[in-house]
């Protein structure tokens, strides 16, 4: 009986095996041939130089995107791929950059370390050159690791953690998170906004812990006093009472939100249970709060964020007509991300003169320089350019909630 | 004697599958015909094997449903990545840091193995259960919390958060609360893994046909008539769990040296990953080894494989999941595959009388 059990596994393993053998063959025989082109195009390209005449035909470069499209994350990592796909359609419609086209792919990591590196070789497989990811922190991490091994050119719309451009070959176009927690006590310093302010954050993710460090530690720069600094975890998320209770006890006048969407519609709905009205203010994570489904908007009324995006906002009109005709949703900030960093791959390309037929070695090389001399205004910002340590340097926008949208201040 | 051959076979036919592997991969290294993505795998590969032979012990072996398999697998993977992160100053050599992180790692993740198995060994059946679920919990969040630094003055703790470690400025942060710890060299190779593979089988299989191992399935079997034997139950039991605990700590630590961002979140050391093992060794065959390693490999590989149908991928993952335990263990099926069996023994048997 157990020899027949064994029999089975053993073929549905054999099979799975001939299956991965079968994929091998094909893709070497693609990589072969791709060296072969890539060993031609050097050639052409010597005997180019040496006639002084760049032919326009670029070839078509192709963009990797990584991020989580199925689990709870899900609505981030759909969100960077449709901006990306979306900026590709656009600038190879319009003739792409210096004549080099682009061509994208979006694979999925579940918003865990190990299946992003799963990801990245796949995409390696299909013949990435360049990376438009990852989307969240973790795991860009982890990614970077492997690029920066690989010497590929990668760029992240959103992975906000300080460590995920620890490498020179990676860029961001989202602020990292301690310079949102020094953007926003700033902003409610310099307008004034309160003085005695409340902190509620979850202490289980480093998005939300890494703004509340930087906050408390730049908050007395600007006259503001931190009265009450409560904590909550991923298992807790669902009962805001005590926090309340002690921020309302401290008398605070504004409370300040480095939290996810989803919970602070919990905390605004409980708040105003217990007649507790201060002024709610949050960062990017809090985009998004207006499409919780069963959350009375009306308590959102008033909130104000720190944000790079809006789709009100007259800049982004286009964008969002466009995102809305291809895909049915209104964009967020995350597919403003990541439509911003292919713009900055298609300036970056133009800038550099990179064709598709260069190495990804050569090709990241060339890429870093030219990242920071461009200058692109995006959706996420205008004047947007870049430092060699790869973070942007764009003005800090907040928004505020008026009447169910979203204004910019 | 034809018993004890009949056994030595097996287990070199064992040993012979997981070298065969290393073969295999060496040879399609060698000429070329290895995707990345396959690349990739093959260290995850190792890591899921050795975590599922290991539970094999715990669940098929002693006969004690435990949930908190990833638990251990976290200890290991946080005090090996702490010590290669710690003496980065002190043994320059990545490899030797990293085989001591090893020995550590499974020194640790035993160490916790005796002692949750002191208390939680006297519970039976779901008792254990949830009770090994609960730990593996309470080690993820209690290291979600644990921040760890160090300066000129030595290792700061804290329970709060980076600045409440009180550090001068050439501080480091080793272990950062949620953010875990970030920064381990990838020293972990196929090699490694395989070497770390056939040593958790040598342990393993030696384990089951030793005196001990007959003894712990004695207790399995019957623990009354066991214990009426004289044999020490609480010993049996405690050898069984944690060397179970320190294999999965091996495990841990060789995760830990493949990722360069170590974070305990659900997913990896949750409760979800608990199950995942524990179906690689229900749907391998509890007790049976070999079956453990080939689930373990098929299960890690499948989704992978899948990638190319994009969205349907997780559903057919979730379908082909529950078709192979149907296929394994229903009564039905087992019973339709004995009639095909007996049918397809009769034809070749009427076959063979034919000729002759």
């Amino acid at each position: 009986m157990k020899k027949a059990i064994s029999l089975g596994l053993a073929a549905v393993m054999a099979a799975s095996l001939t299956a991965c053998g079968g994929g091998s063959a094909e893709t070497t025989a693609a990589g072969s041939e791709a060296a072969s082109t890539a060993a031609e195009g050097s050639e052409s390209e010597s005997t180019e130089a040496a006639g002084e005449s760049a032919a326009a035909e670029g070839g078509t470069i192709k963009l990797g995107v990584i991020g989580p499209l199925t689990g709870p994350a899900a609505a981030y990592g759909i969100a960077v791929q449709n901006g990306a796909d979306l900026a590709v359609k656009e600038i190879n419609a319009a003739g792409g950059a210096n004549g080099v086209m682009f061509e994208v792919k979006a694979e999925d990591d579940e918003n865990d370390s190990e299946k992003a590196i799963n990801a990245y070789n796949t995409l390696k497989d299909w013949g990435m050159q360049m990376l438009v990811g990852t989307t969240t922190s973790k795991p860009c991490i982890a990614v970077a690791a492997e690029t920066a091994n690989d010497n590929m050119f990668q760029i992240t719309p959103s992975g906000s953690a300080v460590e995920c451009v620890a490498n020179d070959n990676v860029f961001r176009v989202c602020f990292a998170d301690p310079d949102q927690g020094t953007a926003s006590a700033k902003y409610i310093g310099e307008n004034k906004l309160a003085t005695k302010v409340a902190i509620i954050y979850d202490s289980s993710t480093e998005y939300s812990s890494g703004i509340r460090e930087s906050f408390v530690k730049e908050a007395p720069n600007y006259g503001i006093e931190v009265v009450a600094d409560e904590a909550f975890t991923a298992d807790t998320n669902t009962d805001f009472s005590v926090q309340l209770d002690k921020a309302k006890e401290a008398g605070a006048e504004l409370v300040f939100l480095p939290i996810y969407y989803q919970e602070a519609s919990v905390i605004l709905k409980q708040a105003a249970d217990k007649d507790f009205a201060p002024i709610f203010f949050g960062c990017d994570g809090m985009d998004g709060i207006l499409t919780v489904e069963n959350f009375d908007t009306s308590l959102a009324e008033g909130l104000m964020l720190l944000t790079p995006f809006s789709v009100t906002e007259e800049s982004s009109k286009a964008f969002t007509e466009a995102y809305v005709a291809a895909y049915g949703i209104e964009p967020n900030q995350f597919a403003a991300d990541s439509y911003d960093a292919v713009y900055a791959i298609a300036a970056a390309v133009e800038k550099a003169g990179i064709t598709a037929d260069m190495s990804v070695s050569d090709m990241c090389d060339a890429m870093k320089t030219a990242m920071t001399e461009i200058s692109i205004d995006g959706l996420t910002g205008a004047d947007m350019t870049w430092n060699a340590a790869g973070e942007p340097n764009k003005a800090p926008k907040a928004a505020k909630i008026v009447n169910g949208e979203y204004v910019m201040e | 004697m034809k018993k004890k051959n009949s056994v030595l076979i097996q287990n070199s036919i064992t040993y012979a599958i997981v070298i065969a592997c290393w073969v295999l991969v060496q040879i399609l290294t060698a000429t070329g015909n290895m995707t990345s993505l396959m690349k990739g795998l093959l260290v995850p590969l190792c890591i899921y094997v050795i975590l599922a032979v290991s539970l094999n012990l715990t669940v098929g072996i002693l006969g004690e449903l435990s949930l908190g398999h990833a638990g251990f697998m976290c200890v290991g993977a946080f005090s090996g990545a702490f010590f290669t992160n710690y003496m980065e100053a002190a043994i320059p050599g990545v490899g030797l840091r990293f085989f001591l992180a090893l020995l550590l790692g499974a020194a640790v993740a035993g160490v916790f193995g005796i002692l949750i198995g002191i208390p939680v060994l006297r519970l039976k059946g779901d008792y254990l259960a949830i009770v090994t679920l609960a730990f593996g919990e309470i080690i993820k969040n209690l290291i979600n919390a644990l921040y760890v630094g160090r300066d000129g003055s030595g290792l700061h703790f804290s329970l709060k958060d980076t600045l409440s470690l009180g550090m001068d400025d050439t501080g480091v942060v080793l272990i950062k609360g949620a953010q875990g710890i970030t920064g381990t060299p990838k020293a972990a190779t196929f090699t490694i893994g395989v070497l770390l593979v056939l040593l958790t089988l040598f342990i393993v299989l030696n384990l089951i046909h030793s005196r001990a191992g007959r003894a712990i399935m004695a207790i399995r079997d019957n623990r009354i008539a066991a214990e009426s034997i004289g044999i020490n139950i609480t010993k049996y039991k405690l050898m069984a769990f944690s060397i179970s605990a320190a294999l999965a700590g091996v495990a841990g630590v060789l995760y830990a040296h493949n990722l360069s961002s170590l974070a305990a979140t659900p997913k990896n050391f949750g409760y979800n990953m608990s199950i995942m093992i524990l179906v690689f060794v229900v749907l391998g065959g509890l007790g049976n080894i070999r079956g453990s390693m080939i689930a373990a490999v098929v299960l890690t590989m499948l989704p992978e494989l899948l990638r190319g149908l994009n969205d349907y991928r997780m559903l057919i993952y979730a379908v082909v999941l529950i078709v192979m335990m149907l296929f394994n263990s229903s009564p039905r099926a087992i019973e339709l595959r004995e009639v095909f069996m007996e049918k397809f023994r009769k034809k070749r048997k009427t076959t063979a009388k034919e000729a002759a």
